[in-house]
This record gives structure tokens, sequence and C-alpha cells, in this order.
């Protein structure tokens, strides 16, 4: 074996690979960007090559809206003083502040994925920002997330819904995202811990479920047993929902504001280093 | 037994005997010398669970070193700290001169890695799998793409190539994680198991892409449960077991010393089964094993240590006049391999710790 091939070899291939290589091998923020666009073209992809998985994204708003409108609006309307017209202005601004919470499940049971099928191993083994594969779900799941919403507020809108306040809106929209991006580092965790993607959505679901319906989302809470009003009090579903709510229809904002503020800091601060703990140790 | 004792000598148990160690000990200083990959009593624990309790291992630049031992021997985890994925307990390794704890930037980028199980992203096309580690090493846009058609050109993918690799064959489907692992060009390529759980034909497609790639001058460490692809692809190999090396050097050597071949011969007329036999006997041929007739397959096993021994049995059947339907050569299986390196069989799979050392390996 001659050692000046290999040698050369060896040189070459440095050369060739080491492009943005800096002495002590950091990634130059350029870098960084143009690993995330390339990792977003690849999550782009996938809803190419598999539009169904853009389903729930549009179907999610449409289904819930008639639902809630249509089967409960009447019913519950009436507790709020109003019908069905007085629920949408009740159930849109809920649904608003649940586009969030789907979001953060879709960034979880997508790193899943990856894990599962060995694609993180070999991105972990690239000369690659370890935070570049989380950018670019995110930014995707993004997209996804603003879609869901357009959705929503076009139905919202059809079946009835008033568009008092645009900021507001927009406000709310952001509001949601914040929220979801804290429970994003829940959703990591499962997705890094569990064993399958159906596991990360069932857990999801079993954790949101209660939390969801037992809040302000869908349905007053004066009505409620007074154990449950108690709960809903505290639920951050709540705040959330209730300050999506005056954002959108206006109304009292402050309390619940602050509110989802302090929770989405509170959950990042104990979820977000067990999620990169927990992906730092992964075998 | 001065074969025996020659090797067992040189190849002692627990690593490298006092002899080598020396001749390591000048190639640390060195950096020139020419050593890809370097490991120092490295260890990984988890828990109870010794993973690797102390490995050395040496890759020489442009050679492929296998890495031979059965289910959780530590094989993967040696992998996985070497491409930065893990970090040892203790120990040092360095690959290209990068100290993998260190240096782990620098490291994965002169790495290609092939994992066991397939690699690639299976929902999309072949070609935008190599095109998305192209733009993650920083090829720009032009260079990726073209890398990414010369690679599949090279690996016969190109039909494929827009085809999501979910729709691929298994052999499809490790031709793309090789060419995957190439993009880079790396100087130091992993293949852990490259080959497991893969059909015998497609087995070979794979080992004539790695040797292409190895006389392209890639360094080359190749993990695998399989004698026969060692010895098909590697020139050195490093046998471990329970996280310890249990013998190491050149693969002839080893094979020597695990007792070579061993030759099935096959009369054509099944009558002369017994008189082969008793006249292959009468060489007095002692390999590690005796000779032994294979009734139900019509065929006498005999094992050889060197080509002399080989031409001595060909020289015994023509003197006796017997027609031959077959001869072929076999190759020790891991269990063999195992069994006359350390005297026990290849420890199963197990997830739990070696509760005892195993203390017969040095024994042996």
């Amino acid at each position: 074996m001659s050692a000046a091939t290999a040698t050369t070899a060896t040189t070459a291939a440095t050369a060739t690979a080491a492009g943005d290589l800096r002495a002590d091998g950091r990634i130059p923020l350029r870098a960084h960007v143009r690993h995330t666009s390339a990792l977003v073209r690849r999550n782009l992809l996938w809803i190419r090559q598999d539009p169904e998985s853009m389903f729930d994204a549009v179907l999610f708003p449409i289904v819930f809206t008639l639902l809630f409108v249509y089967v409960f609006g009447g019913s519950i309307g009436q507790s709020l003083g109003g019908g069905q017209e007085a629920y949408v202005q009740y159930i849109v601004p809920g649904l608003m502040a649940m586009m969030g919470m789907n979001m953060a499940q879709g960034v979880g049971t997508g790193f899943n994925q990856d894990f599962n099928t060995g694609v993180m191993d070999r991105f972990r083994s690239l000369p690659i920002g370890r935070g570049s594969v989380l950018f670019a779900k995110i930014s995707v799941e993004m997209m996804r997330m603003l879609i869901a919403t357009a959705i929503l507020m076009v139905v919202g809108v059809l079946v009835g819904f008033d568009i008092t306040d645009w900021p507001g809106l927009f406000a709310a929209v952001g509001l949601s995202a914040v929220f979801g991006s804290a429970l994003m580092w829940v959703f990591l965790t499962l997705g890094v811990v569990m064993k399958n993607a159906q596991s990360v959505q069932a857990m999801g679901f079993l954790v949101l479920m209660p939390l969801q319906f037992g809040s302000s989302i869908f349905a007053p809470p004066q009505s409620m047993p007074g154990w449950l009003q108690n709960f809903t009090e505290y639920n951050p579903l709540s705040s959330l929902a209730d300050a999506a709510r005056g954002l959108m229809v206006g109304g009292p904002v402050a309390q619940d504001l602050w509110m989802t503020l302090a929770w989405s800091v509170g959950i990042t601060a104990v979820m977000a280093p067990v999620a990169i703990h927990k992906f730092r140790t992964k075998t | 037994m001065s074969v025996g004792c020659r090797w067992s000598c040189r190849w002692d148990v627990g690593g490298l005997s006092a002899g080598v160690a020396t001749v390591v000990g000048m190639t640390r200083n060195d950096k020139t010398s020419g050593s890809a990959v370097s490991v120092r009593g490295l260890v990984k624990h988890y828990g109870e669970t010794k993973a690797l309790d102390g490995v050395d291992l040496e890759v020489r630049e442009g050679t492929v070193m296998g890495v031979l031992g059965p289910n959780g021997a530590g094989k993967t985890t040696l992998v996985r700290i070497l491409s930065t994925l893990l970090t040892p307990t203790a120990g040092h390794a360095t690959v290209a001169g990068y100290d993998v704890v260190r240096q782990p930037r620098q490291l994965r980028r002169v790495i290609g890695l092939t994992g066991q199980y397939a690699s690639v992203d299976e929902k999309l096309p072949g070609w935008e799998n190599l095109y998305l580690i192209g733009r993650l090493l920083d090829l720009p846009r032009k260079e990726a793409r073209a890398r990414a058609d010369e690679l599949l050109e090279r690996f016969s993918l190109t039909e494929a190539a827009r085809r999501p690799a979910a729709t691929y064959s298994g052999g499809m489907r490790r031709r793309l994680d090789l060419a995957a692992s190439m993009i880079g060009r790396p100087a130091v390529l992993y293949l852990d198991e490259p080959t497991t759980g893969l059909d015998p034909r497609t087995r070979n497609e794979v080992w004539d892409e790695v040797k292409r790639l190895v006389g392209d001058g890639v360094t080359v460490l190749l993990t695998t449960q399989y004698m026969e692809e060692a010895e098909q692809l590697a020139s050195e190999l490093t046998v471990v077991d329970r996280g310890k090396v249990i013998a190491s050097g050149g693969i002839e050597q080893l094979k020597a010393r695990v007792g070579g071949r061993t030759l099935r011969i096959r009369p054509a007329d099944p009558l002369r089964l017994r008189p082969l036999a008793e006249a292959l006997d009468a060489l007095g041929i002692t390999g590690l094993a005796s000779t032994t007739v294979d009734t139900e397959r019509g065929a006498v096993l005999v094992p050889v240590l060197s080509d002399e021994q080989l031409t001595a049995v060909v020289g015994a059947v023509t003197a006796h006049g017997i027609t031959l339907s077959s001869l072929t050569t076999e190759l020790p299986s891991l269990d063999e391999v195992f069994l006359s390196l350390t005297g026990h069989r290849a420890s199963a799979p197990q997830d739990a710790a070696p509760a005892e050392t195993p203390e017969e390996v040095v024994a042996a």
C-alpha cells in the first residue's frame, strides 16, 4: 500500500469538503442559514411526496369549525346570551388558540420519525449545527400552521365570524405561535423518548385532550362544576383562548395575555433543557 | 505447536503484545506515519453495562480494517463514538488526526458513515437525498447537483434517481446510503454491518462497490458478523467480544491461527467416500480440527492451515486415482473463529452487562 497515494487522497478530501471550515471548526452564520434552508427544502419535499400530510392542516379548521358551530353552537350560544352567532364569535378565537399546539405536535412527531429512520444519525455525523434540523422543522410547521390559520379564518368568516380587529387577529396568531413554541419542547422530548410517531401522537392526544376540553376553548366554564372551574381557571389553555378572544373580538386582554406569556416562559424554562439533554444523550 | 505459538505469542489476547506495542508507540509519536484511525483504551459504559471495555485499534491510511464480532460485542458503539454520535466514558480516539471529543466539528468533515440501518430519507427521491447531503456539506448548488448525478451514475441508481427511496430494493437502498456517505469525499469511511439482512446476490453487489471505493484510496473501518465479509473486504482484522479486543492482526495470520480453511471434497462416486477419507487421514494433517466425513452430503471435510497442506491433499487424491465432482474451500464461521480464539462460543446478543469479565479470554 503506497502511503503517498493515501496521503494525496486525504489531502484532496480535506480540500474539497473544507469549504467553510474555520480553524476551530465553528460553523459561520451563513452556513447555518444554508443548512437550514437545505433542510427546509427537504421538509417541503416531504409534503410534495406525500400531500396527504397536509390534510390535517387543511381539514382540522374546517371540520372543527363546522362541527362545533353547527352541532353545539346553538345550545352553547344560548348560555352566552345569544345563539349560534354568539358562539361563532366565541369558538373561532378558541380554535385559533389550538393552532400552535398542532404545530408543536407536528415538530415532535417529525423529529421522532427522523430518529427512527436513522436519518438523524446521518445529520448528526455531518458538520452542521444541530439546531439546523430543528429550525428547519419549525419553519415548515409554522408554515403549515399559517395555512391552517388562514383556512380557519376563511371558514370562520363564511359561518359568520366578524373580523373587527385585524391587528388583534395577528396578535392572536402570534400568541398562539408563542405558546405553541413552548409546548414544542414538550413534544420534542416526547419525540426523542418515544419509540414511534404513533406513540408521540397518542401521548400528545392523551395530554392535550383533557387540557383542551377542560378549558375555556370550546365552552364558557361558568356552567361547569366547581372543581372543574378551578381547573380551567389555572389551565394555561384557558388563558390562551381568553387572550385570543380578547384580542380578536374585544374584551379584557391584559391578565390572560400575561398569564399565557408566563406559562410559555415557564414551560420553555423547564422543558427546553430536558429536551436538549435528551437529544444530546440519545444513542 | 510451532505455528500456534508463533501466532498466539504475537497476536495474543487482550489487544497487542509487547512486540507490537513498541511499533505502535512509534506511530503515535510520528504523525506522518499514516494512521487514519487511532483508538486508545476506549471505554463506554451505560450504567453497569460495559459496551466498550478498553479497546485499542489502529487503522492505517488507505487500508480496510475489519471489526469482527457478534451482536452486542460493542462494534456499533465503537463506530458511533468514532462518528461523534456518542462520547466515550474514557480513553482517546482520533480520526484523521482529529480528536473525537475535542474536535468533533472538524472530524465530521472527513468521515462518511453508513449505518447498520440504511440511513437515507425514504420519503425523498434518491437524487434529493444526495443533493441534500451535498448542500449540508457546503457544496455550492451547482457542484452539489453534479455530485449527486455523478454518484447516482457510479452506484447504478440513475434510473431510480427521481423515485422515493422508499420504493428501492434493499440493495439499492444500501447503495444509495453508500453514495450518501461518499458525497464529501471522506478520508475515512465507516461501514457498520453494511450487508446485514441482504440476500447473497445483493451482498456481492455491495461488496463490489466497497472494493471500488477502497481502490480509490479511502480508508475503511468495517464492522461485520461474517468472517466471509471480513475476508472479502478487509486486510486487517480486529476481533471483539463483550467490549474487548480479543485478537487483532493481518487477516491471513488470524485465519491461519483459527484453523485456516476447510476443504470440502466430494468424490464423483459416493462409494469412494470412505477410501478417500482414509487416504486423507493417512496424510496426517493436523489442523485445529480433524478430518471428518459428511456422509449425508457425500463429502470429506479437511481443515488445512497452509497452501502446502492443500497441495498435499490434492496430491493424495490424484495418487489414489479418485475422481472428484467438487472441491471447495470454506472459511471458518464466526462461531469457529471465536471458539478457537477464546475457547468459548460467540456470546449471544445481550443487553445486560457481562457480569463476569471474560477472564477465560486472558487465559486462552
